[in-house]
C-alpha cells in the first residue's frame, strides 16, 4: 500500500538509461514493500527486547517510574532458593522431556513409515493429540490423575489391583505425571517430521546397503541415522525449547496452587508470569526473562555445537 | 519381465519378515489408541450425566447432549468460539500478506542492505516471546490495547519463521516468469500477488495451518492480556471455566471437546493437506 503511492515518484527518472531505471524503481519498490514491516519488528521485536535488558536492571511495579538499581534483581534471584528449585524443574522437563520424547517418536516414525495397511489412519491417530489446545487436554489429563473413584488411571490401577498413586498431588510424581502430558502433545509432529526425514533418504541407499549384505540393525546405523541427521539436530533444538518453556500445561494441571504441590513443578516460565502478573514485581521479572533467554540461547548453542561436531 | 522379477522377489521378501511385521503393526495400533485415549474419554464424558462419570466404560450408557446445551446456554462459549476465530483468522491473513511480502522480497529483489534485513528478521527467532511480555503489557496500558482484540493481536502479525519459510519458497520460483511479467508492464505488486503467490500455494497453506493453529491454542500472551470474560480466547475461556466448574468433570470435558472439535474437524476434512504442510514447513523451517 505504501510503495503504490512511492511509485509516482520515479517517473521523473525515466530519462536516465532504461536498465538502471528499472533497477532504481525496484529498489523502491523494494523498501515499499518492507517499510511496514520494519516499522513492525523495530517496535515489536527490538525496542520491547532492549527494554527488557533495561528492565531488568531496575525496580519497578507498574505504579511508580522505575529505579535503576543495577544487577540487584539478578543478584536477589541468584540467592532465591525457589529460583534454584523451578531451575532444577526446567531442566528436568528438558533432560527427560526431550530424549523421551524424541525416541519415542523416531522408532514410531521408523516402524510406521513401513506400514501400508491402514497407514493414514494409524498416523491420524498419532497426530490427532498434536492439533489439540493444551489448555484443554490439561484439564483431561488433570481428571486421568486424579484419586478413586475419580480418576481413570487409577480406576485402572484398581481394577488390575495394583496401588493407587496420587500423581498431581505428589511432590515427586506431580512433574512427571505434567511432563507425559506435554510428551504426549508434541509426539505427533515429532513423528511427522521424522517420517518427512525418512521419506527424504533415497531408496538406492538402502538397496545399495542390502547388495552389499547389510543387516537391518547396520542399514540403520550406518545409513538411516546419519542422513537423519538433520531432522534430528531439528527436532533436538525445537523440542527442547518447548520444554524449556512449558506452560500451559503446568499452569492448568495446577490451578488451585500454580506450580505446586510446593512448587515442585513450577517452570521458569510460570515464575516469570506470577512475579510479572501476580506480584506486578516487573523488574525482577524482567531478570528471569533475561535468564530464560540466556538458557535458550545456550542450550541451543550446545545442541547445534554438539550435534555438528559429531559429523 | 526385469520388474515382474524383482517385485516377485520383493514380494518375497516381506513375506519373510511377516511375523514381525504383524507384531509391528499391532502395537503400532495399540499405541495410537492409547494415544487417541485422552480424547475419546473426553468425548465420551462429555456425553455422561454427573451420575456416570465415574463409570468407566467408554461409550456412555445413556448418551446425553444435556453437557453441551448447558455450556452454551449462557453463551460464554460462543462467544470465546468466535473471539479465537476472529484472532486466529486475523492473525493468519496478516501472516500470510505479510510474511509472503517480505520473504519475496527479501529473495527476489536486488537492493544494498537486503542482507541486513534478512538477518535482523532472522534473528528476532531468538528472543523467546516471553521475554517480550513484560514490555509488550507495558505498551498496551500505555497505549489502551489491554483487553482489546488488537492487544492479543498485535505481537504475532508477523513472524520471522514465516518470513523464512515464504523466502525459502520464493526463492525456487523462476525469474523468467517475473521477467516475462515486467514486460508485459504489470507493477511490482501485481506480480507478487498475481504471478509469484500463486507458485507457492503449498507454503501459504503450510504458513496458514501453522499460523492459524498457533494462534488458536495461544495461552500464554491472552492470558495476560485479556482480562473481561468477554474478551476472552477459548484457551483462557476454558481454564477459568474449569476452575469455576472445579469437580464437575462431564462440565469441564464438555468444554474441552468444544474447544478440540473444531480443530479436529478440520483435520479430518483436510489430513492429507496438512500433514504436508506440517512436513513442509519443519523442513524447511
Amino acid at each position: 500500500m505504501v510503495s503504490v503511492a512511492r511509485q509516482a515518484s520515479p517517473a521523473q527518472s525515466a530519462g536516465l538509461w532504461d536498465r538502471f531505471s528499472i533497477r532504481t524503481k525496484r529498489v523502491i519498490w523494494a523498501w515499499g514493500f518492507l517499510a511496514l514491516p520494519i516499522v513492525f519488528y523495530v517496535t515489536i521485536r527490538f525496542y520491547p527486547t532492549v527494554q527488557a535488558f533495561w528492565l531488568s536492571l531496575t525496580d519497578w511495579d507498574l505504579l511508580r517510574p522505575a529505579t535503576f538499581i543495577g544487577l540487584d534483581n539478578y543478584k536477589r534471584l541468584f540467592a532465591d532458593p525457589l529460583f534454584w528449585q523451578v531451575f532444577r524443574n526446567t531442566f528436568t522437563y528438558l533432560i527427560i522431556g526431550t530424549p523421551v520424547s524424541l525416541v519415542l517418536s523416531f522408532i514410531i516414525a521408523f516402524y510406521l513409515d513401513r506400514v501400508r495397511f491402514m497407514h493414514g489412519f494409524i498416523r491420524a491417530l498419532y497426530f490427532l493429540p498434536f492439533l489439540t489446545t493444551a489448555a484443554a487436554m490439561a484439564w483431561v489429563w488433570r481428571w486421568f490423575y486424579q484419586p478413586v473413584p475419580i480418576g481413570v488411571i487409577n480406576d485402572v490401577l484398581q481394577l488390575m489391583g495394583l496401588p493407587q498413586q496420587p500423581f498431581l498431588r505428589s511432590v515427586n510424581q506431580a512433574l512427571p505425571a505434567i511432563m507425559v502430558t506435554a510428551i504426549w502433545a508434541g509426539l505427533g509432529f515429532q513423528i511427522i517430521i521424522f517420517m518427512a526425514g525418512l521419506r527424504a533418504i533415497p531408496t538406492t541407499y538402502y538397496e545399495a546397503a542390502r547388495i552389499d549384505g547389510l543387516g537391518e540393525w547396520a542399514i540403520l546405523r550406518k545409513i538411516t541415522l546419519p542422513l537423519l541427521k538433520p531432522t534430528t539436530v531439528f527436532l533436538v533444538v525445537f523440542s527442547s525449547i518447548g520444554f524449556l518453556r512449558i506452560f500451559d500445561q503446568v499452569y492448568n494441571m495446577t490451578t488451585n496452587d500454580p506450580g505446586g504441590p510446593l512448587n515442585s513443578t513450577k517452570p521458569l516460565v510460570l515464575m516469570i508470569f506470577q512475579t510479572a502478573f501476580s506480584s506486578y514485581d516487573m523488574g525482577y521479572a524482567a531478570a528471569q526473562t533475561v535468564v530464560l533467554f540466556t538458557i535458550l540461547l545456550v542450550v541451543s548453542l550446545v545442541q547445534l555445537w554438539v550435534l555438528r561436531e559429531r559429523r | 519381465m526385469t520388474a515382474d522379477a524383482s517385485s516377485v522377489e520383493l514380494a518375497a521378501n516381506s513375506r519373510k519378515i511377516r511375523p514381525g511385521r504383524i507384531l509391528a503393526w499391532t502395537l503400532l495400533f495399540i499405541g495410537g489408541l492409547i494415544m487417541v485415549t485422552p480424547l475419546l474419554y473426553m468425548f465420551s464424558t462429555s456425553l455422561k450425566t454427573a451420575g456416570q462419570v465415574y463409570d468407566l466404560r467408554l461409550i456412555p450408557a445413556e448418551p446425553t447432549l444435556d453437557n453441551y446445551i448447558r455450556v452454551l446456554s449462557d453463551g460464554r462459549f460462543l462467544r470465546w468460539f468466535l473471539n479465537s476465530i476472529f484472532i486466529a483468522a486475523t492473525v493468519t491473513l496478516s501472516n500470510v500478506f505479510f510474511d509472503s511480502l517480505v520473504g519475496y522480497t527479501l529473495a527476489k529483489f536486488e537492493f544494498r542492505g537486503r542482507y541486513l534485513v534478512f538477518l535482523a528478521i532472522l534473528s528476532t527467532l531468538m528472543i523467546p516471546t516471553e521475554m517480550l511480555v513484560i514490555p509488550w503489557y507495558l505498551m498496551s496500558s500505555q497505549l489502551g490495547w489491554l483487553d482489546t482484540y488488537w492487544g492479543i493481536m498485535f505481537p504475532g502479525m508477523m513472524t520471522a519463521f514465516g518470513t523464512f519459510l515464504m523466502k525459502q519458497f520464493f526463492e525456487t520460483v523462476p525469474d523468467d516468469f517475473l521477467e516475462a511479467a515486467r514486460v508485459d508492464g504489470l507493477n511490482e505488486f501485481t506480480i507478487w500477488w498475481k504471478i509469484a503467490m500463486p507458485m507457492v500455494t503449498p507454503a501459504i497453506s503450510a504458513l496458514a495451518i501453522f499460523t492459524f493453529l498457533g494462534n488458536w491454542t495461544a495461552f500464554f500472551w491472552p492470558l495476560i492480556v485479556v482480562t473481561s470474560p468477554e474478551n476472552y480466547t477459548l484457551p483462557v475461556g476454558l481454564s477459568s471455566f474449569a476452575v469455576e466448574q472445579s469437580i464437575q468433570w462431564e462440565m469441564i470435558m464438555t468444554g474441552a471437546a468444544l474447544a478440540t472439535i473444531p480443530t479436529l474437524i478440520v483435520f479430518l476434512v483436510l489430513q492429507r493437506f496438512i500433514v504436508r504442510g506440517v512436513m513442509l514447513a519443519g523442513l524447511k523451517g
